[in-house]
């Protein structure tokens, strides 16, 4: 034990593994971007972005580059600091969630026990940037959006908690990758199917805490402009947007972690695929998850109208909590009849 | 124990400096010519006409306390769902009527209608 140089190493090393992390989650936000405007643009039957570069592949990177150069508009009429500091809250937790996210059997920054609540904590924390973003703005618009924004996150975010809840349930730990390891055993073993309703509203409250369409309010581009971030301009803006698809894509990873058997091959136990699949990384099959949800974010918002602020209401508190609190007598039932290879029965397997 | 939480304090930073740094950036890099007219709040062309923290809805507010009363619910269940193999049937059942009786209080929220947003 030398001391400090040894604890020094020890954060060096840590921070090596974070940006391992964020150079590729924040490459994966820049061509979410491209791939929304390119597969909205076909199901709407044009071509997208296709000037910079070959067919297009450049334009996030000139995105990101116009608004490095663009004027940040600070208002009069806005609270300086809380203005600048409200597009940091919003990302900065959108990130740190990451940090107990398994890719891969053992392969996870940090093990946490708590993994679940640390998620639970963080993304309760998101709000306030929106919060923040529409006090401190002073404007009309951003402050209307920041209203509606904060009371539709904390409805979902309660279907949200309910259907965790059922997840731990089943999987009797906090720790992300012992969820995953709890669903080992094949494609029918997964989350999804026992849980199913309680995956359903997961997801779609995703939709809704993320302030993605169809329950987009937030920003409402044809009634209040752009909702929270209408003040906002160059970097400032991007951060937010930023923020918005980092979120995605962190939804789309809990989702396939706690519902599709995170890092695990969907081939397992199938006679001949799932030994020809085996040498498969789980790193993969993670992804190829994540890509299918990530889909439906896009494909929600190509298809669908936005809702009405009072259906999006309803459809939190009157459709997805019921459902959700009757699918947890549901599965204490289960677990007492000790049902199926999903739930051990209440005095351990 | 702690070893596991270095990373978070650290990854936690680094999403703050993720945050931060393009900001400074872009205040370096952009221009800077501020005039009255861009300055003001936005409102589709007109002169602001009132301070915008106007009055709002009271749902906002039973939406924030029904809030409160939910996620706390939540907190509950948590610990409870990991020691669920331990506690066994008579944890299970207990539960049970504790989610009964919030089950009560949300059909009477229901009912007298703190949940409409017509």
């Amino acid at each position: 034990m030398f001391g400090l140089p040894e604890d020094l190493i020890t954060v060096i090393w840590t921070l090596i593994k974070i940006v391992v992390i964020v150079a590729p989650l924040m490459l994966g936000v820049a061509y979410l971007t491209y791939a929304e405007r390119k597969i909205i643009g076909y199901m709407q039957v044009r071509i997208g972005p296709n000037r910079v570069g070959p067919k297009g592949w450049l334009q996030p990177i000139a995105d990101a580059l116009k608004l490095m150069f663009k004027e940040i508009i600070l208002p009069t009429g806005a609270n300086k600091m809380l203005f600048v500091v409200a597009p940091v809250l919003s990302i900065a937790p959108a990130l740190a969630a990451w940090a107990v996210i398994p890719f891969d059997d053992g392969l996870v920054l940090s093990n946490l026990d708590a993994g679940l609540l640390y998620i639970l904590a963080l993304t309760s924390v998101g709000v306030y940037g929106v919060i923040i973003a529409g006090w401190a703005s002073n404007s009309k618009y951003a402050f209307l959006g920041a209203l509606r924004s904060a009371a539709q996150v904390v409805s979902y975010e309660i279907a949200m908690g309910f259907a965790l809840v059922g997840v731990l349930m089943a999987a009797g730990s906090l720790n992300l990758g012992d969820i995953v390891r709890a669903q080992e055993g094949g494609f029918l073993n997964w989350y999804w199917l026992p849980l199913f309703p309680l995956f359903i509203v997961y997801f779609l409250s995703g939709v809704a805490e993320t302030n993605r369409a169809p329950f987009d309010v937030a920003e409402g581009e044809s009634e209040i402009v752009a909702g929270f971030h209408v003040e906002y301009s160059g970097m400032t803006f991007a951060i937010f947007f930023l923020a918005e698809y980092a979120n995605m894509i962190l939804i789309a990873a809990l989702a396939s972690v706690l519902f599709l058997g995170g890092w695990l091959s969907p081939f397992a136990g199938v006679p001949l695929l799932g030994d020809m699949t085996a040498w498969v990384p789980g790193l993969f099959w993670l992804l190829m998850k994540m890509s299918i949800f990530l889909f439906f974010f896009l494909w929600f918002r190509a298809t669908f109208p936005r809702y009405r602020y009072d259906q999006i209401m309803r459809l939190g508190w009157k459709a997805f909590l019921p459902v959700t609190i009757f699918w947890l007598f549901v599965e204490g039932i289960a677990i007492y009849a000790e049902i199926g290879p999903w739930f051990d029965g209440v005095l351990g397997a | 124990m702690l070893d596991h939480y270095l990373p978070v304090l650290l990854f936690i930073i680094v999403g703050l400096a993720v945050g931060v740094g393009p900001i400074a950036i872009g205040f370096l890099l952009g221009e800077h010519r501020p005039d009255r007219e861009k300055n003001s709040p936005y409102e589709c062309g007109f002169e602001p006409f009132e301070d915008s923290r106007m009055k709002f809805d009271v749902r906002f507010y039973l939406v924030a306390i029904l809030f409160i009363i939910f996620d706390l619910e939540i907190a509950f269940l948590f610990p409870w769902a990991i020691v669920l193999d331990k506690i066994g049937v008579v944890g299970l059942a207990a539960m049970g009527i504790f989610l009964l009786i919030l089950v009560i209080g949300f059909i009477y929220e229901w009912k007298k209608g703190a949940l409409e947003w017509e």
